[in-house]
C-alpha cells in the first residue's frame, strides 16, 4: 500500500512529445481510472507508472520515493493486461505463483497464498488447468489472481475489461472495484470506456492528446466539466453543445434565450446534457424529433433544434413513442444545467 | 474450428495430390525401392551380373567393425552440428530481438552464410584451416598450436563440424528470430513485472514458448546432419583421417561410388533411411509431449 505522486511526468519517443506534463497526488488505496479517447496517452501514462517505458521527464514517485530509475521488478507493483498476458505453459497454479517463486518463497507457502487468491476469486478446482482452457472471464480471474498472491502496493489495469462481453463486463468491473477496496491497494486503472470510469473511480483523471484535461471526482466531472472535451467525453449519450452567445445577461440561442447568466457577453458553447432537458409546452428549445430510441426506463429522442441544422439529442425518463415522425417537441432546461465554455479555448467559463 | 473442403467425386482430388505424388514417386519412391532391391544382391564390379544374397549385405554390414564405428561417428557428429547451429543461432537471435535500430542490416548480414552452398562452405573452412597455407592454423601455430586436421582425427571432426554448423547457424537464427518476435510482449512485461530478471524470463518463459520452434529445427537439423553435409566432408576430410569422419552417407558414397561395392552401398542406405525414419518418429514421439503449441 503506498500513494503515488506524478510531477509534471513527460514522454516523448524522439522529437515527439505525447504526454505533455501530467501532475497528480494520489492517495493511499485510492480508486484512480484514467480514461480517455485511444491514442490519448493514457496507456503510456500506466506503462511509466509501471516501469515499461522510461520518463523522460518529470518524476514518478511510488511510496514516496522516486521511482523513475527503477526496474518494474523493484518498485513493488502488479499490473492486469488488457490481453491478460497470462503465462500458455504453466498451469494457473503455475502462472499465480510465478511471481513468489522468483521472490524465492517455500514451496508450502506459494501453494498456501496461491489458494487463497484462488478461493477470492473463485477459481477453486481450476488450478491445474492451462490458460487455453479458460473461458475470458477465468483468465481475466488468473490475471488477477497473479496480480493480488504478491501483495503488492499498487494495481495496474490495462483495460483489463475490454475482451470480455458486455455482460461479464459489468460483472467483473464490481468484483475488481469490490476486490479493490477490500484489499485496500492503491489502483490505476486505464480505460476508454467512459461507463467504467464514472462507476469505479474513486477519482478519475480525462486525458486528452497527452494532457489531464480534468482531475476529479465522477460526479465533479459530470457536473462541472472543466473544459469541453471532458464535458463530452464523460456521460453518455454525449452532452449536446451548441453555438451561442452572450447578450444582455442571458444566454442566446439565435434569437432565443434559453437561460439567464452573469457571464461576459460573446460567443460561447452552450453544454447541454440530453438528460437534463425537461419537457416544457413553453420552453425556449423546439426540436424536431426524427427518431426515437424507448430503452425502457428513459428514450432517447434524436433530431434537430426546430428550423436549423443543429443536431440534439434528449433523453427523457419514461416511454415517449409520440414524438416520433418529426413532430415538434418544446423543451425547457435549469439554468444550472446550462455548461457554458469559452469557443477558443474550450475551457469552462 | 477445422475447415475441410467437400470433394463430390475423386477425380479432381486425385488431380490434385497427382503432382506431388508423382514427384514422391520419381525421386523418393523408386530409388527407395531401388536401394531395397538391390541391397538384396552382390554385383559384380562392372555391373553386368548380380548374385542374391538375401540378408547377406545386412550380415556383412553388421559384422563389420568401421561400420559400426560410423555410426558412433555420425551420431557424435549429428549431435555437434546440431548443438553447434542452434545454440549460437538461438543467441544471436536473442540478441537481434533486443535490437531495435539497425536490426534489419544486422538480420540481412547474419542470413547470407545460408547462401553459400555445403561444398562451397567446405572449401572456404579447408582454406582458412588449411595446415600449410591456411590462415587460422597459421595463427594457431604462432600461439604455439600445432593445427593438423590431416592426422588428427579430433582436429578433423571439429572442423567438418564446424564447417557444417555454419551456413546451418543462420538458417536457424531466422526460424528463432521469427518466434521470438512471435512471443507476445505483455508476456514478457507480465514476467518483468512479476520479478523475473533477463535470463530467468528467458529460461522460464521465452524458451518454453519457442519450444515448438525448437523442435522443428531439432528435428530439421539432425536430418540435416545425417545427409546435406556430405559436400562438407567430401571437400574438407573425405571421410579422413582414418575414417574419423566417415558419417554413414559418407560411407555410402565412399563403399558404393568408389569400393564399387554396390551391394553394400545399397544395404547401408536403407539402413541410413531406417535409422533417419526411427530417430523422428522418436522425436514425435518423447520430444512432443514436452512442446507447448
Amino acid at each position: 500500500m503506498a500513494t503515488v505522486t506524478l510531477k509534471d511526468l513527460r514522454k516523448s519517443f524522439g522529437p515527439d512529445e505525447v504526454i505533455h506534463g501530467i501532475d497528480m497526488e494520489i492517495a493511499d488505496g485510492e480508486f484512480i481510472v484514467i480514461v480517455g479517447p485511444s491514442g490519448c496517452g493514457k496507456s503510456t501514462l500506466l506503462r511509466m507508472v509501471a516501469g515499461l517505458e522510461t520518463v523522460t521527464g518529470g518524476e514518478v514517485l511510488i511510496g514516496g520515493e522516486r521511482a523513475n530509475e527503477k526496474e518494474p521488478m523493484d518498485r513493488n507493483i502488479a499490473m492486469v493486461f488488457q490481453n491478460y498476458a497470462l503465462y500458455p505453459h504453466m498451469s494457473v497454479a503455475q502462472n499465480m505463483g510465478y511471481g513468489l517463486r522468483i521472490a524465492g518463497l517455500p514451496k508450502a507457502e506459494i501453494a498456501a497464498k496461491v489458494e487463497a487468491a484462488a478461493h477470492l476469486l473463485q477459481l477453486d478446482g481450476l488450478l491445474d488447468r492451462r490458460p487455453k482452457q479458460l473461458s475470458g472471464g477465468q483468465r481475466q480471474r488468473v490475471a488477477m489472481g497473479r496480480a493480488i498472491v504478491r501483495e503488492p502496493s499498487v494495481f495496474l489495469f490495462d483495460e483489463p475489461l475490454s475482451n470480455l462481453d458486455a455482460k461479464l463486463r459489468v460483472q467483473m468491473r464490481l468484483e475488481i472495484k469490490e476486490l479493490q477496496s477490500k484489499l485496500g491497494v492503491t489502483a490505476l486503472y486505464v480505460t476508454h470506456d467512459q461507463v467504467e470510469a464514472m462507476t469505479m473511480a474513486d477519482r478519475m483523471i480525462v486525458m486528452n492528446e497527452g494532457r489531464a484535461e480534468q482531475i476529479g471526482t465522477p460526479m465533479e466531472v459530470y457536473e462541472t466539466p472543466r473544459s469541453l472535451f471532458a464535458a463530452q467525453f464523460i456521460g453518455s449519450p454525449a452532452m449536446n453543445v451548441l453555438d451561442a452567445t452572450i447578450r444582455d445577461g442571458r444566454v442566446m440561442l439565435g434569437e432565443v434565450a434559453v437561460a439567464e447568466t452573469g457571464k461576459r457577453p460573446g460567443p460561447v458553447k452552450l453544454g447541454l446534457r440530453p438528460e437534463h432537458v425537461v419537457p416544457a409546452a413553453d420552453g425556449p428549445l423546439a426540436m424536431d424529433v426524427l427518431l426515437a430510441e424507448p430503452l425502457g426506463a428513459n428514450t432517447l429522442l434524436h433530431g434537430r433544434l426546430a428550423g436549423t441544422e443543429i443536431a440534439f439529442t434528449a433523453s427523457l425518463q419514461g416511454v415517449h413513442l409520440a414524438g416520433q415522425g418529426g413532430a415538434a417537441t418544446r423543451f425547457g432546461v435549469d439554468p444550472v444545467d446550462c455548461h457554458l465554455f469559452d469557443p477558443e479555448s474550450g475551457r469552462r467559463l | 474450428m477445422e475447415k475441410r473442403v467437400t470433394f463430390r467425386g475423386w477425380m479432381l482430388p486425385l488431380l490434385l495430390i497427382a503432382p506431388q505424388v508423382f514427384i514422391s514417386a520419381v525421386f523418393f519412391f523408386y530409388p527407395a525401392g531401388q536401394a531395397v532391391w538391390q541391397s538384396l544382391f552382390i554385383p559384380d564390379p562392372f555391373g553386368l551380373s548380380k548374385q542374391f544374397v538375401g540378408m547377406g549385405n545386412f550380415e556383412f554390414l553388421f559384422s563389420d567393425r568401421h561400420y559400426r564405428a560410423s555410426f558412433y561417428t555420425t551420431a557424435i557428429f549429428s549431435i555437434l552440428v546440431t548443438l553447434a547451429s542452434m545454440i549460437p543461432a538461438l543467441f544471436l537471435a536473442v540478441l537481434a530481438d533486443r535490437l531495435i535500430k539497425g536490426s534489419g542490416v544486422y538480420r540481412t548480414l547474419l542470413i547470407w552464410p545460408y547462401a553459400v552452398a555445403p561444398a562451397v562452405a567446405g572449401v572456404l573452412w579447408l582454406f582458412m584451416f588449411n595446415t600449410r597455407v591456411g590462415v587460422v592454423s597459421w595463427y594457431l601455430g604462432q600461439l604455439g598450436y600445432d593445427w593438423n586436421h590431416v592426422l588428427n582425427g579430433s582436429e578433423a571432426m571439429g572442423l567438418v563440424v564446424a564447417a557444417s554448423a555454419w551456413g546451418r547457424i543462420s538458417y536457424n537464427f531466422l526460424f528463432f528470430f521469427a518466434a521470438l518476435q512471435a512471443v507476445p510482449r505483455s508476456v514478457i512485461e507480465a514476467a518483468a513485472i512479476d520479478g523475473a530478471r533477463f535470463w530467468r524470463r528467458f529460461f522460464t518463459i521465452v524458451l518454453p514458448l519457442l519450444s515448438p520452434t525448437t523442435f522443428f529445427l531439432l528435428v530439421v537439423n539432425v536430418v540435416y546432419s545425417f545427409f546435406e553435409t556430405f559436400g562438407v566432408i567430401h571437400t574438407i576430410t573425405s571421410g579422413g583421417p582414418q575414417q574419423a569422419t566417415t558419417i554413414l552417407v559418407y560411407k555410402v558414397y565412399s563403399d558404393g561410388f568408389v569400393g564399387q561395392d554396390l551391394g553394400s552401398s545399397a544395404a547401408q542406405s536403407v539402413v541410413l533411411l531406417l535409422v533417419v525414419g526411427l530417430l523422428t518418429v522418436l522425436q514425435f514421439k518423447f520430444l512432443e509431449k514436452r512442446v507447448h503449441y
